[in-house]
């Protein structure tokens, strides 16, 4: 037993040195350019949608909406995970990495019918996200509270 | 100036989460819950407002950005009515954002099949 924990540590250690750290590098590399311009082309859409008369609740919407429907776009045209395969968190980190974690699997499970497959599993990933999101957001709520309106 | 500014913050905070990838067993689900939960924290503290005010869209295009609207929603709501802004606030200010995404994950449903992989 010792002696496998020991095999499994100098495996572990062996695949350290022998993976690259370059391939590191040139992920964070990739992930930087590619989330970098996807905030760029965000801030453009910000600005363009600003001339209008939005209010600036609308224009992050309208934002979110070129940004969300892009990616279901990309999604079901099988481009995302090509694009998600170089990027890595370049592209899951962003608004479109929630968008495609919900766009994915409502494609990807429609086989499975359209309750339980196609809109259940739209939310593997977007409810936990929307569950510790919200009860974050609670904590943060209830410590404003206090300390608004109570002290 | 402010495309930079964009530039640099979205970056980071994808970078972050790359190397979250790369060094440890963090799978990206779990990422994006752990980067709205930080959002919402610091929104809730006061400073993902100065990041926000900096980088622009770098910093609300981000899921990270998404926790601050959580954060900023339920202060505004518990401003305005008070204890039960803690149980509104939130949802209401996330809700066109959860809805679109709904929406187009349907849309696309209806739409398109699975791609084969290969």
């Amino acid at each position: 037993m010792e002696e496998n924990n020991k095999s499994k540590q100098e495996y572990s250690k062996m695949v350290d040195m022998v993976s690259p750290n370059s391939s590191l590098v040139m992920n964070c590399i990739k992930a930087f350019v590619v989330g970098g311009l996807i905030c760029v082309a965000g801030e453009a859409m910000n600005k363009s949608f600003s001339n209008y008369n939005f209010t600036k609740d609308e224009v992050s919407l309208l934002v979110n909406v070129v940004l969300i429907g892009a990616t279901a776009l990309l999604t079901g045209l099988g481009l995302f995970s090509k694009l998600g395969k170089f990027s890595g968190a370049g592209t899951f980190v962003p608004i479109t990495g929630f968008a495609n974690s919900m766009v994915s699997p409502a494609i990807e499970f429609k086989k499975e019918g359209w309750v339980f497959g196609m809109a259940a599993k739209m939310f593997t990933v977007a409810g936990p996200v929307i569950v510790y999101g919200l009860v974050t957001s609670m904590v943060v709520g209830f410590i404003y509270f206090v300390a608004e309106k109570v002290m | 100036m402010d495309y930079i500014k964009a530039f640099i913050v979205g970056g980071i905070i994808c970078l972050i989460g790359q190397i979250l990838v790369d060094k440890t067993k963090l799978t990206s689900g779990r990422i994006l819950v752990i980067f709205v939960s930080l959002g919402c924290i610091l929104g809730g503290l006061g400073l993902y407002k100065n990041i926000v005010d900096f980088g622009g869209a770098g910093a609300t295009v981000p899921l990270t950005g998404f926790g601050y609207v959580l954060s900023e929603g339920v202060k505004e709501e518990v401003d305005k009515i008070g204890f039960l802004g803690i149980f509104t606030g939130g949802l209401k200010a996330s809700a066109g954002g959860i809805s679109v995404a709904v929406f187009f994950a349907f849309l696309s449903a209806l739409l398109f099949n699975p791609k084969s992989k290969g």
